[in-house]
Parts: C-alpha cells; structure tokens; sequence
C-alpha cells in the first residue's frame, strides 16, 4: 500500500468540526487554552460567537459543556487527553455520564506519541478511565479518512463519547470509500494464523507487521477497532475462533484499554490466548515520538516480533 | 411584603420542614441541617421568583435551578413536590430502592430536576453552561443556583466563577447558604472560606449580604439580582442561616449535617414545627 501523504488526527477533527458547524448550529465548541493544538481553535476562527476558551481550568470546562448540553446545544469539548480525560474524570463521571448528557470529550495528544513533552503529558490511562463510566462511547481513529468519519458519527448520536485524536502526523490509511460505524470493527488485512486488533495510530504498523509475518510464512488478519467501547464483540470472537491467538496493540497502558476489553470478551466468550502490546506498568519519557514508538515496542517490526515470539509459546 | 403574603411563605416554609423531617427519618440518612437551612431560600424561590411550569417541567424557554450543594436534595424534593411537580405522598420514599427521589438530585429520574448534583463544586459549573446557552440561543431566561459555604472549597467554583464574569452571565444568580457549618465542624475552623462578599466581588459579582429565613429581605435580594441584569455582571447572594433551622436540636450543630432524626427525634421536632404554625396562624387573628 502506498503511503500517499500524513495527516496529524486533530487536524481532521478541526476541519471537520467547522465543516458540521456550517450546517448546525447547535454545535458549540469548547476548549482549555490549547485551542492552537487541538485544532478546535479552527472553529473558533469561524465561528467566535459559538466557541468559549474556558482557559485553564478542565473542570470547569466539563460542567459548563454538561449545563450546554442540558439546553440542547451540542457540545465538542477540547483539550489534551490528559486534561480531558484524567484531570476532570470526575466531573465527567457525574456531570456528563450520570445525567448521560451529549457531551463530545475530543482530546488530541494521546498516547506515548506526544514525545518531547514528557511523561506528564503522554496519556496512556484516557482509554481506560472513559470505559469505566456507564454508556460512555470511547473511540480512537486510526487515520484521518476515519477521524473525519467518527467526528461525523458521533454529532448524529446523542450521548456522551470520548474521542482520542493524536499529535503527529500519520499515514492516511483508507480511502474515501471507508465507511466508518460506531461499534464496529473493521478487517483491514485477513489473515489466519494470529488475529492482531489495533486501534488509533498503530494500525499502519499492524499493517506492515503483517507484511513482515507473511514473509515469515505467517498469516495474520489486521482488525482496526475505531470504537473501543463498546466493542465490537463479534468480530473479536470470531478472530479467536478463526486465528487460535489474539495480539493487542494500543498506544496505552495495558491496563483497562484496548487489550483487556479484547480479553474480557473473549474470556467469557470463547477464550484463547491474547498477548497484550501496549505500555506496561511504567510512565515514559522525553524523546521524539519515532524513539518512544521503538521503545515501547509499538513499530511494526516491534509489533511483528513479539507477534512471532508469541506464536511459538 | 405583605403580611398575609408572609405568612403564607411563612407556611409553606413550615411544610417543607416537615417534609424534609419526615423524609429523612423514613430514610433513616440524608441531611436535614443543610435542607432546614436552604427552606426559605427555596420556598421563596419556587413560589415567587423562577417561572417554571408543573405541568410542563421540560419546557424549553423555562427558567433553570440548579442545586449545587446537592445534598439539600430533601428541601427541593418538598418544595417542587409542593409546587407540584409530583406527588407529596411521594416524599416519604426517599432514598428508598425504586423511587424515583434518589439521595442527592437526579435530572433524569425526577420532574423539575435540571441537574444532576451532590459531587460538590460541580453544580455551579452547569448553571454557568446553563447561563452562556441560554444566552447563545438568544433566551431571555434566568438561572439559579444555591452553593453551601463548605462547598466553595471546591476550586471548580472559582473556575466557575471566573468563567461567570468573562462571559458576563449577568442571567446568573448564585446564592451561598452561608451556614457556617460542615460535615467535621465550624466552616472557620475545618477550612475558613470568609470574607464571602471580598471574595465573589474580587470575582467580578454584584453581592448581596442577607438574612437567608426573611422574605423580606429574600425579595429584596431577587429585586437587586433583577436591577444588576441591566449591567454585565452575575449576581451573588450570601445568606446568613442558621443549619438546622425551625427544629431547636437541630439548629447550629454540625452533627445533623448529614444523620437523619431517629422516630422520637422526629416526634419532637415535628411537635416543634406544630407549635410554630400555631403561632404563625395565631397571628393572622
């Protein structure tokens, strides 16, 4: 597949927005001081009259969004995952999930990849914190083609979503006849040896791992999983019945993402053995997104690697 | 005002304090001091001041409350309930497994709820949103809320109330119940939140300092929040109260903050209120 041209996600999620608000007008949007980053601030630009800069000050923000929502506005909250998702977690829990109020939590700069910034500012606990609050919505695109297609989704569902946009810029991945559904997955490469289910940045990398592995004589099927929750229990089953052996990759703690909505379905369902790709147990550090990327074994031969190591266990 | 005005309040007041009694005690938990403190704010507030409709609690161009300090949740069940809203017989189910009165207020489950509450500090910042949408959407209409002054420890109300003032929600009008008592004692002693008034003002409010159990004085608080709407700011009322009010245990100690009146406790305090309706309706003579 060629690799045509990179686009950051947060910046597809700041087109989009203003593309949605030419044609609704209930759409407004919020951010914490970083509107520049999130892309939100495009929005701004064009519609000033509907975009509050809350400053920084996250909780507050949340509880504003929620009292918009109660009067029939559609709010797109923004900010880093950090502030998003782990500052106000709270407030999201019994402000917008408990009321399940449609509040549209768009974080940009999630995961391991925001780089230089350090340890402070690389999320990898948003997944996990946004499953644990009752019908909330959690996606992750992994492209822009399907960031533009989530934004768009998730202004026709009414309901509470998380959304986690990345930093840097990324391969397009899908063409413009994607079509992109809450709550499915999608098999981008089949495969029958080892299911590898990716979501966000890393499935172009499960992508060219599958090349490595199918060198190696090794065939495996690449599942996209745009929607972490809810999961797409049917092809994550049908993954295990068909594969025998299930790898995760997420660029989050393995803990509570991505990984273990993958094992808690399968284990009541149709168990087999999954290793889980993702950061184990430990904060990172300042380096540039390619060298963290190395590190936490998240590359596609990384990916491709522990894939194999895996299989002969 | 006048006086048989008063004293219907005044009435209507009682009620809600025994309702709020009642409730609890059947409940076994709950928090009557905050409640019995918030009585008058919220009698004058449903029966005078924000135009909602019974009939049609979701109607859309209503006015908004929202009950930051959520754990009063007992004085806005009676109050709405009384109002109409639902039925008074219902109030005695609080907090029990399938009512629809949950323990702190939930928008979903219960007519005439606007917000969810009871996570301290978070009400405050849904009335704001409340405000700045009413205000996008081009609607003449006004938001309350009522904070506790043990609450305001909570940094989200300062993020709040910076955000009130920027965005100039001068459809905004926040009361304090300023009872000066918390959960583990005097609001001064746990964590001191005084000089209120300094401190709204430096926020960029129009303050109010008053009496919280007089009509009077909570009719002239409303005209002034009415008066500030020609200017740009939002408009703060501190009411003086007394926890526990109208039931003499009751009054002034932190420990009925959040314990309900065993049966006997609720015999005497319910005597107590009896008494003060005698003497209310002994007046109109």
């Amino acid at each position: 597949m060629a690799e045509i041209k990179k686009i950051a996600t947060r910046e597809s999620y700041g087109a989009t927005l203003v593309e949605l608000g030419r044609i609704d007008k209930k759409i407004v949007v919020l951010d914490a001081d970083l509107a520049g980053s999130t892309k939100s601030g495009m929005f701004g630009k064009e519609f000033p009259e509907r975009f509050f800069n809350c400053g920084i000050a996250e909780q507050n923000m949340i509880g504003v969004a929620a009292g918009l929502a109660t009067m029939g506005l559609i709010p797109f909250v923004s900010t880093f995952a950090m502030f998003a998702a782990c500052r106000p977690y709270e407030q999201i829990r019994n402000s917008v999930g408990y009321p399940h109020l449609n509040v549209k939590i768009c974080a940009s700069h999630g995961g391991i990849s925001v780089g230089a910034d350090g340890a402070s500012h690389q999320c990898c606990e948003d997944f996990a914190l946004m499953r644990t609050i009752p019908k909330m919505l959690v996606m992750c695109p992994s492209d822009d083609i399907e960031a533009r297609q989530m934004v768009k989704a998730v202004h026709e569902y009414d309901g509470p979503v998380y959304i986690r946009f990345a930093r840097s810029a990324t391969p397009v991945y899908h063409d413009e006849n994607y079509k992109f559904e809450i709550g499915k997955g999608e098999i981008v490469v089949d495969g029958s040896d080892v299911a590898i289910i990716a979501t966000g940045i890393v499935l172009p990398e499960a992508v060219k791992a599958a090349a490595i592995l199918k060198d190696k004589g090794i065939s495996a099927r690449i599942i996209n999983m745009g929607t972490i929750k809810p999961l797409d229990a049917e092809i994550t089953i049908k993954a295990a019945q068909e594969c025998k052996k299930i790898v995760t990759v997420e660029e989050h703690t393995i803990f509570g993402g991505l990984g273990e909505a993958v094992c808690g379905v399968l284990s009541e369902n149709y168990p087999v053995p999954v290793k889980r790709i993702g950061i184990n147990d430990v904060f990172g550090f300042s380096a540039s997104m390619d060298e963290l990327m190395e590190y936490f074994g998240l590359w596609a031969v990384n990916i491709a690697d522990t894939t194999e190591k895996f299989l002969q266990k | 005002m006048l006086q048989e005005e008063k004293k219907q309040l005044e009435i209507f007041a009682l009620n809600v304090r025994e309702d709020i009694v009642k409730s609890t005690t059947a409940a076994g938990s709950g928090h009557p001091g905050g409640s019995l403190a918030a009585a008058d704010y919220l009698t004058y507030l449903y029966e005078k001041e924000i135009k909602v409709d019974p009939k049609n609690p979701e109607k859309f161009d209503r006015d908004r409350f929202v009950l930051s300090k959520g754990h009063s949740a007992p004085a806005l069940y009676s109050v709405l309930a009384r109002e109409g809203f639902f039925p008074v017989e219902d109030l005695i189910t609080l907090r029990k497994k399938t009512s629809y009165l949950q323990g702190h207020p939930c928008m979903n489950s219960t007519p005439g709820i606007d917000m969810s509450t009871g996570s301290l500090g978070q009400g405050i910042s849904a009335a704001c949103g409340m405000a700045k949408g009413a205000k996008v959407l081009g609607l003449d209409i006004n938001v309350y809320a009522l904070l506790g002054d043990g609450e305001i420890a909570e940094g989200e109300v300062w993020e709040a109330m910076l955000f009130a003032a920027h965005y100039k929600l001068n459809n905004l009008c926040i009361a304090v119940d300023v009872n000066g008592l918390q959960i583990d004692g005097k609001t001064s002693d746990v964590m001191n939140t005084e000089p209120l008034d300094k401190k709204f003002e430096a926020f960029g409010c129009k303050v109010i300092k008053i009496d919280g159990h007089n009509f009077d004085e909570l009719e002239k608080a409303f005209n002034f929040f009415h008066e500030n709407k020609s200017g740009t700011q939002p408009t703060v009322i501190l009411l003086k109260t007394i926890k526990g009010k109208g039931v003499s245990f009751m009054e002034n100690v932190a420990g009925w903050h959040g314990k309900a009146a065993k049966p006997d406790e609720c015999e005497k305090a319910l005597a107590e209120l009896e008494n003060a309706r005698k003497s209310i309706l002994g007046n109109r003579e």
